[in-house]
């Protein structure tokens, strides 16, 4: 029952919903919401080929990079947002289209 | 046992990101958020991943969570939890992601994975700690260097020009 292939199709599962969120969502922090939840497909991902490839600690590290990058992606992506709320008073990824005119 | 165990916490990651991207008010998808972090750590364990699972509760839980609960309550002018927002187009959405998930599920199915069994270590931390500093060294350090960009890159975005 543990198999490869379960943690797989978790991971296909939860890396759908993110995709859904982020073409849904039209709020920015939203849309980072599903960011997260992709970037935590592809770990369980890494991690569950490093169990079932004799344990191989290779892929803990690239999950623990991973997790750095999302880290600071959220803080930067964050900072960015709240300026845009700053100077736009909206957080809608669609009235945000200054660069296009 | 451990099998029912592994079930209720996927049901769980999955039906919790579910609400995360189908819920229309965003505190509500933010909490649904956590019990997904925390389901993914379950799943780290499950994979004998102790120190990534850690990690996962303290960056994910402890840190990005709560970057994404400041980010929501700075840029809504907030009378009451029920922040809503809406979304767009879920129906062609909808149909897209679900072939792409029926695509991912054969792709996952019919690919003939290599297994290869092994014995439960008795902790990773230690053979992730060799690996950072030998093997993983430069990706270690540019990494943090990055990290420091990051850091100093968002602290002066979001104090503006005064």
């Amino acid at each position: 029952m543990n198999s490869l292939d379960s943690y797989l199709f978790i991971s296909s599962m939860l890396f759908c919903l993110g995709l859904f969120g982020v073409i849904t969502r039209r709020n920015a922090i939203a849309v980072l919401m599903g960011v997260e939840l992709i970037l935590n497909a592809a770990n369980i991902n890494f991690v569950a080929f490093s169990k079932f490839n004799g344990m191989n600690l290779d892929g803990h590290i690239f999950a623990l990079l991973v997790i750095v990058l999302a880290a600071a992606e959220a803080a930067v992506a964050l900072a960015i947002i709240i300026n845009i709320y700053n100077n736009m008073n909206t957080v809608n990824i669609d009235d945000v289209s200054e660069l296009k005119r | 046992m451990a099998d029912i165990v592994f079930w209720v916490i996927s049901a769980l990651t999955v039906m919790s990101a579910a609400f995360v991207v189908l819920n229309n008010q965003l505190v509500y998808s933010a909490v649904a958020l956590l019990f997904t972090l925390f389901g993914t750590a379950g799943l780290y364990v499950f994979l004998w991943a102790d120190f990534i699972a850690g990690i996962q509760i303290l960056v994910y839980v402890g840190g990005i969570l709560v970057l994404v609960i400041f980010g929501i309550m700075l840029t809504n002018k907030i009378k009451s939890v029920r922040i809503s927002h809406k979304s767009m187009q879920q129906g062609v959405g909808g149909v897209v992601i679900f072939w792409f998930f029926i695509f991912l599920f054969l792709a996952l199915t019919k690919a003939p994975w290599v297994v290869t069994d092994a014995v439960e270590p008795v902790g990773t931390v230690r053979g992730i700690g060799v690996l950072l500093l030998t093997d993983y060294l430069l990706p270690f350090e540019i990494i943090s260097v990055l990290l420091l960009g990051a850091l100093i890159g968002a602290a002066v975005l979001s104090r503006g020009d005064s």
